[in-house]
């Protein structure tokens, strides 16, 4: 099913959480709401969901206005952050619930629930916890009773709060990709937010970056992460180093170094000239010991850091600021750059984005 | 972790006496000084003289005069007349007063409004009002030359000196305790749940029985065991509006006081002491509710303030 | 009262709220507007006629002194009652903890006869102290025992919870830094507790104002010499002279209200204070 919000406007007194969001979710996708805490995307998310009300704008279900409609005949399944399950209940009873609070015509008998709570069980990979009570689970187990929960009441539209959010990085990866699978084999509509643009990257079909009440950007995580729209998304997802200097026909001044723009970077600056901001990602950089002229800059070894995948170079620029550099280990051996010396960085790609002040 | 590992070391470090089974600091390695036992005793002291000998006294004194007479003395006409209304009382006001707490509960901790410190203030009122004041409330009110009572009474409606008068009394000073009980306890389960279980279709009320009560079952028990013994031993303002009418308007501790001035002691105590039994199954069941509840809590201790009066 | 409710999906606050505030409107705030009302009527004059005449300000001084000299000395042993049970464990314990709460689940009325028993010349302890001259039933020592007991929880069960989660590591942080216990006790203990028990002397002097069963037994009830306040209320009703009986209980709702308020000052002092 495909929801659609258009124009959503959400104030918590003097506080604007939302200021006219629009987005639409297409049936069956996976979809992120990324942002930093105060951003807005839980209060989007409890608006989908009916659990808010905005101000102003409308929520669509599959074309039709559902802005109305109370969160109980909305069709959704809710994952809170922190589960919110039933304390004095059992995980069988907790699962049971949204059968169990059916009207009478429409609800499945005793038998139905116990079969489709064991189907649900048993696709959360939990059958053999459904007496246990939840005080008794980890926490992954809990985020999955949660999630069989919501599921028990065949939702249209799956929502999810910060899924992984309370649980440790171990078994946050390894929820992630069960959850990557649970959606590819159920094809749910599903809209979940975090803060943490690793698992919005690796899950979602779509991301949307949120900053401030506002969406900045809406795309593929390949295009959010390679063509990012604006200098916040680009700061927002992964590291990055960042410049400030100016820029005057198609070079940067950095202090007293001048550094040429590649034809991409070029391109987008288009001829004008201000100040600018520039971002380089720091495995997007190379270390050379010779200059390559105007697409070199001059800095000195700081600090090296080469327990990990990457090697961890940090460098002091001519201007001062410092500069991050992420080298896999072979390029390191071949350097053998120590502490103290003085080499060229060279950027293979980097993005100018020009402000005026 | 560390505490155990002290005791352990204060074990082995310096081997306890015979004092040190009967009293000792719970904390560090130290023996048991001359001031510890000071301190404890000066407390069991105190203790005893006002809390513990009195207790005895109540049931040493009922039966002083034998078994026989003790049993006719709670099973003749008045008392049982006493104990009847009294329990007719209690069984009206303690629904009345659960219902009003689950309201005040629901509405004050579960959602945020203007002027909800001034509604609790107002819920804890009557704690804060002599009972003796409470009673004369309703006297004012109701009474045979109070604001409505003339008009009530010229349309055969008595409510002072009467059954109504007392209920409504016992009403006045029993009314916070399900309420201030429920309060922080429905706050501190916050909501989530009941959204949970909005979002998965349940109702307003299926919420409430299914998942908002199991959950504060133990705070509602709690209050309810508070505003039970209260109810039953409200002396103070049921004195004031009822006329104390042996056989009519006499509820147990007034029975008591009616007894008392007749110089019947030991009916007095004997009586007493069924009203000393409800107390002390109270604080029985206080104590094994109170730990579902987490008493020690500064919530929790403010709670029990009031019970008697 | 203004109520602005912000938006929530949970159901019934008009229901819960409408049953809350006519409840209360019904049993607490027209009744207790009544008592306004009395006295807006009787005037000033017949309104302070009635409060200075010489047997009410008599039992005013008496309630009141009774009230405060009984409110002191719980909370000097309820003190030291609450330290023994969080400090020590020993025989009884638990059974002395449990009937501290005694004075709130008994009836008044049980509580005045039986201590009128107890303390009487030839009660229990009173047999004890008559040799010695002293008279504790029908005088006033016998008010001030009275509300002694109906006052000892207020102190021990204010002060315990704050005795128990006072860390104890605060008082080993003291005594590394070389403290003696003495002043351990005196710089680190007592002035975290001395809010609670301020506000436990407060509770109990002002449940001992409105104290009516525990007291009318044991004390006699002998005009000028040991007739409590609201004990003339009663008395004021029972004459059905409605007036008198307002203007005398309204000092009393006055001053009970007076010391909720201190208590809630010092409360919020407290926790603005000491809050970590």
């Amino acid at each position: 099913m495909s929801v659609e919000v258009r124009n959503l406007v959400k104030k918590f007194g003097d506080f604007t959480a939302l200021s006219g969001v629009s987005l639409r979710v297409e049936t069956g996708e996976l979809v992120a709401l990324l942002g930093l805490s105060g951003s807005g995307k839980t209060t989007l998310l409890r608006i989908i969901a009916g659990l808010e009300t905005a101000d102003s704008g409308a929520v669509h279900f599959y074309g039709a206005d559902a802005t109305a409609i109370s969160v109980r005949e909305r069709k959704v399944g809710f994952v809170f952050q922190h589960y919110a399950l039933f304390r004095h209940m059992t995980v069988f009873e907790n699962i049971a619930f949204g059968l169990r609070v059916r009207p009478r015509a429409h609800r499945p008998s005793q038998a139905e629930i116990a079969q489709r709570v064991h189907e649900l069980l048993k696709l959360v990979q939990l059958d053999f916890l459904a007496s246990r009570y939840p005080s008794q689970l980890s926490g992954g187990q809990r985020q999955r009773v949660a999630l069989a929960r919501a599921l028990a009441v065949e939702p249209k539209v799956l929502l999810l709060d910060e899924p992984f959010g309370a649980l440790d990085a171990k078994v946050r990866q390894e929820l992630r990709r069960w959850l990557k699978r649970l959606h590819q084999e159920l094809r749910i509509t599903s809209v979940f937010v975090t803060h943490d643009q690793d698992e919005a990257l690796e899950l979602a079909d779509r991301v949307v970056v949120m900053n401030a009440g506002k969406i900045e950007q809406i795309g593929t995580p390949e295009e959010v992460y390679h063509h990012p729209v604006n200098a916040f998304v680009y700061n927002f997802l992964g590291n990055v180093n960042l410049f400030h200097g100016r820029i005057e026909n198609g070079k940067v001044h950095l202090g007293d170094t001048i550094l040429e723009l590649g034809s991409a970077e070029r391109q987008s600056v288009n001829g004008a000239s201000g100040n600018a901001a520039l971002y380089m990602r720091p495995h997007l950089l190379e270390i050379d010991r010779t200059s390559r002229g105007g697409k070199s800059f001059r800095a000195t070894v700081r600090a090296i850091n080469a327990a990990g995948p990457q090697v961890k170079v940090e460098l002091e620029a001519d201007w001062g600021d410092p500069v991050q550099v992420e080298l896999d280990h072979e390029r390191y051996r071949d350097l053998a750059i120590e502490p103290g010396e003085s080499v060229f960085v060279c950027p293979r790609q980097s993005r100018v984005f020009i402000y005026q002040i | 972790m560390s505490a155990p590992d002290r005791s352990l070391v204060g074990a082995a470090a310096r081997p306890r006496g015979w004092i040190e089974r009967f009293c000792r600091p719970v904390s560090g390695n130290r023996r048991t000084s001359f001031g510890d036992i000071a301190i404890v005793a000066i407390s069991a002291l105190f203790l005893g003289i006002f809390l513990v000998i009195p207790l005895a006294t109540i049931f040493s004194l009922a039966l002083k005069n034998g078994i026989h007479a003790y049993f006719r003395a709670v099973t003749e006409p008045y008392a049982r007349s006493a104990i009847w209304l009294t329990f007719v009382t209690a069984a009206v006001v303690l629904p009345i007063n659960l219902g009003f707490g689950l309201a005040a509960g629901w509405a004050i901790g579960k959602f945020e409004f203007r002027g909800k410190e001034f509604l609790t203030t107002l819920i804890d009122l009557p704690f804060a009002v002599s009972p003796v004041i409470g009673g004369m409330l309703f006297v004012l009110l109701f009474g045979a030359q109070g604001i409505v009572g003339p008009w009530l009474i010229a349309h055969g409606v008595k409510i002072i000196f009467a059954k109504p008068g007392i209920i409504l009394a016992t009403m006045f000073v029993t009314s916070p305790f399900v309420a201030r009980e429920l309060i922080p306890v429905m706050q501190a389960s916050g909501s989530e749940e009941e959204q949970a279980a909005i979002s998965l279709g349940a109702g307003g009320w299926q919420t409430f029985f299914r998942v908002t009560l199991p959950n504060v079952k133990w705070g509602v028990l709690y209050g309810v065991i508070l505003c039970n013994a209260r109810a039953i031993g409200e002396f103070g303002a049921v004195s004031v509006v009822s006329g104390n009418i042996s056989g009519l308007t006499s509820t147990m501790p007034l029975y008591i006081e009616v007894l008392y001035d007749d110089y019947n002691f030991s009916a007095a105590f004997a009586v007493s002491s069924l009203l000393s039994l409800v107390a002390v199954l109270t604080l029985v069941a206080k104590r094994i509710v109170g730990r579902h509840v987490g008493v020690g809590t500064a919530a929790s201790a403010s709670a029990d303030e009031e019970l008697a009066a | 009262m203004a109520l602005k409710q912000n938006r929530s999906i949970l159901p019934g606050f008009g229901l819960a709220m409408g049953i809350t505030v006519a409840y209360l409107s019904v049993l607490v705030l027209i009744p207790l507007s009544t008592i306004f009302l009395n006295t807006a009527h009787m005037g000033w004059h017949h309104f302070w006629s009635v409060v200075t005449s010489p047997r009410v300000e008599a039992a005013y001084r008496i309630s009141f002194g009774a009230s405060f000299l009984a409110a002191i000395i719980d909370s000097m042993l309820g003190f030291i009652a609450a330290w023994a049970l969080t400090r020590y464990r020993f025989i009884g314990a638990g059974i002395l903890d449990a009937i501290v709460d005694l004075p709130f689940a008994l009836p008044t009325s049980v509580a005045g006869i039986t201590l009128t028993a107890i303390f009487a010349n030839n009660g229990l302890i009173g047999s004890l102290l008559a040799p010695l001259g002293i008279r504790v039933a029908f005088t006033r020592l016998g008010i001030v025992v009275a509300l002694i007991f109906v006052g000892v929880p207020f102190v021990v069960r204010t002060v315990q919870p704050v005795l128990q989660e006072l860390d104890p590591e605060l008082e080993e942080a003291a005594e590394t830094l070389g403290a003696t216990r003495a002043r351990t006790f005196a710089r680190v203990i007592l002035p975290a507790i001395v809010p609670s028990v301020l506000t436990g002397f407060a509770l109990a002097f002002a449940r001992g104002l409105g104290e009516y069963g525990s007291v009318i037994f044991i004390s006699g009830n002998m005009p000028l010499r040991t007739e409590i306040a609201p004990l003339l209320i009663v008395i004021e009703l029972e004459q059905f002279d409605y007036r008198a009986a307002t203007a005398i209980a309204l000092v009393v709702l006055l001053a009970s209200f007076v010391i909720l308020l201190a208590i809630n000052l010092l409360q919020r002092w407290t926790a603005r204070t000491y809050a970590l």
